[in-house]
């Protein structure tokens, strides 16, 4: 299947504009079960606030949050796939200006010394593009995650050691979390990244982060030491918006990759209760929207 | 825990009977602010030319659509959606901001610190929490963008908002040190050792 980069141009553009508005379910799920769970009047009081913004978000067809984030797109490349990688990424980037300027939304994106904003939501290395390959037949995905800076701002690295053990990293993500309190806009996903450089880490605890609630990691140790702190983690009491209660994340997620006999890193990030995903998939069918 | 409705500008009494756990709505004036306005009214000697004496300022920095000005928008923008941004960033300019332009209200999410907190008891202001990512729902308080000043900043300029109904917002800190944010977080560290133990991390 040969891809049409105008075809990729607009659905980059719609995707950004469907992910800032429409919830994906199983975060709304997630909203049901908190809701049902918790026993803090105050922290009752901010997820009915929180579920009644969805609800206005779809009822005006205006944007959750006013944070148009940092645009991420990760596009999944199945087998049979025809494309130009460099155009292709220019394609992305196009319909990431175009979303902004034509919608039109804030940019959110400065450069990191001047400060200027090019009021595109575009600048050096963003979008943030990353690119993988399935072996999924004439499937080409591109998902789009508008990033929200109050988790981003909320980002951790440790390069424990070996001898620090499977203890190091439980301690980091509780400590993380205790130093978030309410600026990552809680309840949040949290997510984290076991192994591997530490670049590698941190990206796994994005991949953690942004991952559909549900889901589970699928190295059966990840999946265990997730279930765990999942488990634990509302225990702390920091609650929605950090104002107390049971509603301090909707999950833990955990990402792994093998690590070197020395190393021992753990990476937290964490996505806000606004968990915004868009995903398009693109078939000899044509093109399909979902999350 | 009691309810009031602010019709803006307020006065310093106004302000410090207010106490922890009670919920307050705006009416009238809003002005949104943020880490570039602050750092060019602070850090590089900029100055506004709008009266901020006894009103509040919202942590916000909002997506707007240009259409010119008309009788419904008359600083030229319409608002698309207004929200809240993290404070933490914005500690070290709430004194500043009190003292030199008379702001008496800081509203946002996830709080502010001891700074803060001080200059809220020195010269009498308070912290309302806002829902932080409910965005949607803040856009229809917002009756309309009267002006707009630093506006080569936008959208991080000194924004002029007419709002209607504007809250509930929970008062978070108070003038005589009362602080949500504090009471939760040293209750939540307080737990932090059982936490551990019941992962079976030893210490």
């Amino acid at each position: 299947m040969k891809i049409d980069l105008k075809q990729v141009e607009d659905a980059s553009k719609d995707l950004y504009i469907r992910a800032l508005k429409l919830l994906p379910p199983d975060i709304k799920q997630g909203f049901s079960r908190l809701d049902k769970a918790e026993t803090d009047a105050t922290g009752k009081s901010v997820l009915g606030t929180m579920i009644r913004n969805i609800a206005v978000a779809e009822a005006t067809d205006n944007l959750l949050c006013q944070d148009t984030g940092i645009p991420i797109y990760n596009v999944v490349i199945g087998a049979g796939i025809e494309f130009d990688g460099f155009a292709l990424k220019q394609a992305i980037v196009k319909g990431c200006e175009r979303a902004t300027k034509e919608y039109p939304f804030r940019s959110s994106v400065v450069h990191p010394v001047t400060r200027q904003n090019a009021q595109t939501s575009c600048g050096r290395s963003i979008p943030v593009i990353n690119i993988e390959f399935s072996d999924a037949l004439e499937t080409l995905s591109i998902e789009m995650i508008p990033k929200g800076s109050g988790s981003e701002n909320n980002s951790w690295l440790k390069m424990a050691i070996p001898a620090d053990g499977i203890d190091a990293i439980k301690t980091f993500v509780v400590d993380c979390v205790l130093d978030a309190g309410g600026k990552t806009c809680p309840p949040t996903i949290v997510g984290v990244g076991v192994g591997g450089t530490a670049d590698l880490c941190v990206h796994l605890s994005k991949v953690a982060a942004t991952r559909a609630l549900g889901t589970h990691c699928d190295d059966p140790e990840g999946a265990k030491l997730e279930a765990e702190l999942s488990a634990v983690v509302n225990q702390l009491g920091v609650g929605a918006q950090g104002l107390g209660g049971d509603s301090t994340s909707f999950a833990v997620h955990v990402e792994t990759a093998a690590t070197h006999i020395t190393l021992n890193p753990v990476a937290v990030n964490m996505q806000c209760h606004s968990a915004r995903r868009a995903r398009a998939t693109f078939t000899p069918a044509g093109v399909a929207f979902g999350f | 825990m009691a309810h009031y409705i602010f019709n803006m500008p307020v006065s310093e009494a106004e302000v410090r009977a207010l106490k922890v756990n009670d919920t307050v709505t705006l009416q009238g004036t809003l002005f949104g602010i943020r880490d570039a306005t602050y750092i060019h009214m602070f850090d590089r000697g900029r100055t506004t030319h709008f009266d901020m004496r006894g009103h509040a300022v919202i942590h916000t920095a909002p997506n707007v659509k240009w259409t010119g000005e008309t009788e419904a928008n008359p600083s030229g923008y319409a608002s698309v959606c207004v929200g809240t941004t993290t404070s933490a960033r914005m500690e070290r300019f709430t004194r500043p901001l009190m003292e030199q332009y008379g702001v008496r209200i800081t509203i946002g999410k996830g709080g502010l610190f001891a700074a803060s907190q001080a200059a809220f008891k020195d010269i009498g202001g308070v912290y309302l929490a806002i829902i932080g990512g409910a965005a949607a729902l803040e856009t229809t308080w917002i009756e309309s963008i009267e002006d707009v000043d630093l506006d080569d900043l936008n959208p991080e300029s000194l924004w002029k908002f007419r709002v209607r109904d504007f809250g509930p917002l929970l008062v978070a800190m108070d003038s005589h040190g009362g602080n949500l944010y504090t009471e939760v977080n040293k209750a939540a560290r307080d737990k932090r050792a059982g936490v551990l133990a019941s992962l079976g991390v030893k210490s």
